[in-house]
């Protein structure tokens, strides 16, 4: 186990910069998520603290040791891969074992890891066969045998679950959970699935364009986002959002509504944020925050998403699974003042 | 419990009949005569080989493919001569030895070529794909004077040294390369490989057709080279086969009979070494390792 540091981090590829100097402490055993779209660096990171792409520029702290010049196999990582990458022409037992070739251990010695690590991921019984004779989340655990039998500081998953089928995922997910309380190795994943995010880290790290937008816990990112965009990366459905202008009565919305409250600092151009798990409907005789007619209905079954055209705009809002509303009947909707959030149109930051 | 035959209508069987005719299209007929006379073109040597083999001298020039009198003469005579042997053994071990060759230094110069990122890499892979275009013949004098400078005139290396690594060679390895994906090399860089080990237990075994197609298509150029040795060898102690077997055809006349029983004789390893590498072509790549 080990801690990891990420100081001003810089990696360009030709002239394009890709990362713009990341700052990071990550703590000895943390489960730590790295989450962002397509293209905003997080596997770069990965692959940099890996040893797989050269540091432009900043530097890599695994434990007390600047890793920056280590090749990957003296940095005592071991790294899951998105497509496994366990190799065809071998069995099981020595995919596993794979990452002791080089270790200076008796065969005994080997034979006996390997046994306990294929014990640990249940999977003594397969240990014979081949890569092709098992199903995707057989392989992604042999993926996870090869990398858990050396013993790592730290463990690095790239998306290791974005091939696997919906509900092997969320069960592969729960096992990868259990896995790190038992070993209590650091873990650093990468994904671009915030569910996946949300259920696994201690703390997450949302990421665009070469930018550490927020670092938090779950909660914490997800009750107080930083910005416009993690508020709407993290929850699903995504929050609502609605522009504005502040006036002497309250935010007034391009929607067509009010909101009677204003932050501290408050700019003239604002953006609210309500998840629509915080909007309910209005009960009799009480005040709405909203109103509007639905548009289209999605039951999921325990929860049911409405779409409601508000003014000239669209937002959704989660009721209980009972409910059906009719298509076009008029809802009215209202949110406990707490759980709005305030933007600054301009930047894009929260406000207080 | 009686059990009833349930027997087809005869407008069912009618319709089925109709249906095997109307498969029967003039585009088949002709694709299948096409197909019928290279096949004839193909085969029609080899058998005419095993003919000849099989008829006495004076029955050579009677083109008829089954022997009025077939004999197994010939055979005796090439195989009771201790000549056949010794080309046998050279062609054998010339044939193998540039095959075990070609087939690694190929894969590892066209490993390097596909998986490291160096200055001038683009200009190196075009350098030796441009030798493709240079024939045989023409490089034959500068082979043949450079075998003279290093001494290697008359011996097996002599004969070896130009097939022991081919532009084609590396040319086919490196495309088959491009198909390994990165992950498997970066997963054995972690777990703490160097680089030769990991072209050599990782990226080598994802490619075993390609290294079969290889070996197959290289042994078969070296046991069938015919002007390269030659012209490097002029002692009867270092000829192969097919040089040796024109000794078979004296100034008067040429024994037709029994170049072709030795030619018959040669296809044997040739034949055993497709049959053995085939397998793992028709095998194939089995990117099991990576998603399902």
């Amino acid at each position: 186990m080990a801690t990891v540091a990420l100081k001003d981090l810089v990696k360009t590829f030709d002239k394009t910069e890709v990362l713009h100097g990341i700052n990071l402490e990550i703590e000895d055993g943390e489960f730590v998520v790295f989450v962002g779209p397509s293209g905003c660096g997080k596997s770069t990171t990965l692959r940099m603290l890996a040893g797989l792409e050269e540091v432009t520029s900043g530097e890599i702290h695994i434990g007390d040791m600047m890793v920056n010049h280590l090749e990957p196999k003296e940095r005592n990582i071991a790294m899951v891969f998105q497509n496994y990458a366990i190799y065809p022409h071998m069995s099981v037992r020595k995919n596993i074992g794979f990452g002791l070739r080089t270790a200076k251990m008796s065969k005994q010695d080997k034979e006996k890891r390997i046994d306990e690590v294929a014990e640990i991921l249940s999977m003594s019984e397969l240990l014979d066969r081949r890569p092709s004779q098992l199903s995707g989340g057989q392989r992604q655990r042999v993926a996870i045998g090869r990398a858990m039998v050396r013993d790592p500081q730290v463990f690095l998953f790239d998306e290791p679950l974005s091939n696997l089928d919906a509900q092997l995922r969320t069960q592969m997910r729960l096992e990868i959970k259990k896995l790190h309380q038992r070993v209590g190795t650091t873990i650093i994943f990468v994904t671009h699935d915030q569910v996946e995010a949300m259920t696994l880290a201690d703390r997450i790290v949302i990421m665009k364009d070469g930018y550490i937008q927020q670092v938090g816990t779950p909660t914490e990112v997800y009750q107080n986002p930083a910005n416009l965009f993690v508020a709407q990366f993290i929850g699903a459905p995504s929050m609502n959002m609605l522009e504005g202008r502040l006036t002497n009565e309250g935010i007034v919305l391009d929607a067509g509504f009010t909101i009677p409250v204003r932050p501290k600092v408050a700019p003239q151009g604002m953006t609210i944020g309500i998840r629509p798990s915080e909007l309910t409907p209005a009960k009799e005789g009480e005040a709405a925050l909203m109103e509007g007619s639905v548009s289209v209905v999605e039951p999921l079954g325990s929860e049911t998403l409405i779409y409601v055209d508000v003014g000239s705009t669209e937002i959704v809002a989660t009721v209980p699974g009972r409910t059906l509303p009719e298509l076009g009947s008029r809802v009215r909707l209202n949110t406990p003042k707490e759980e709005i959030h305030f933007f600054d149109t301009k930047t894009g930051q929260a406000l207080k | 419990m009686s059990m009833t035959e349930i027997k087809p209508s005869s407008a069912t069987l009618e319709k089925q009949r109709s249906a095997s005719y109307s498969n029967i299209n003039p585009g088949k007929i002709i694709r299948w005569t096409l197909l019928f006379m290279g096949g004839v073109v193909m085969v029609m040597p080899i058998v005419y080989m095993l003919s000849t083999s099989l008829k006495w001298p004076h029955e050579i020039y009677n083109l008829s493919i089954i022997p009025d009198e077939p004999t197994l003469e010939n055979y005796i005579f090439v195989l009771e001569d201790g000549r056949f042997y010794k080309w046998f053994v050279n062609s054998l071990i010339i044939a193998t030895a540039t095959t075990v060759s070609a087939v690694l230094f190929d894969s590892m110069v066209g490993y390097t070529l596909c998986k490291f990122s160096f200055r001038g890499r683009m200009f190196v892979f075009i350098a030796i794909l441009s030798t493709l275009m240079i024939p045989t013949e023409m490089l034959v004098i500068p082979w043949y004077i450079m075998a003279r400078d290093f001494g290697w005139l008359n011996s097996y290396w002599g004969i070896m040294f130009p097939g022991m690594m081919t532009a084609f060679g590396t040319f086919l390895m490196k495309q088959f390369f491009e198909s390994v994906p990165d992950d498997f090399l970066e997963a054995a860089r972690i777990d703490g490989l160097n680089e030769f080990q990991i072209w050599w237990s990782v990226a080598m075994p994802l490619v075993t057709p390609a290294l079969s197609a290889l070996a197959i298509f290289v042994f078969l150029g070296n046991w069938t080279a015919f002007i390269w040795p030659l012209i490097v060898t002029n002692s009867p102690d270092l000829y192969t086969l097919p040089v040796g077997l024109t000794t078979f055809s004296v100034e008067q006349s040429v024994q037709w009979e029994l170049i072709m029983t030795g030619a018959a004789l040669a296809t044997i390893p040739t034949l055993i070494v497709f049959l053995v590498f085939q397998r793992y072509i028709i095998r194939g790549v089995v990117m099991a390792g990576l998603k399902g």
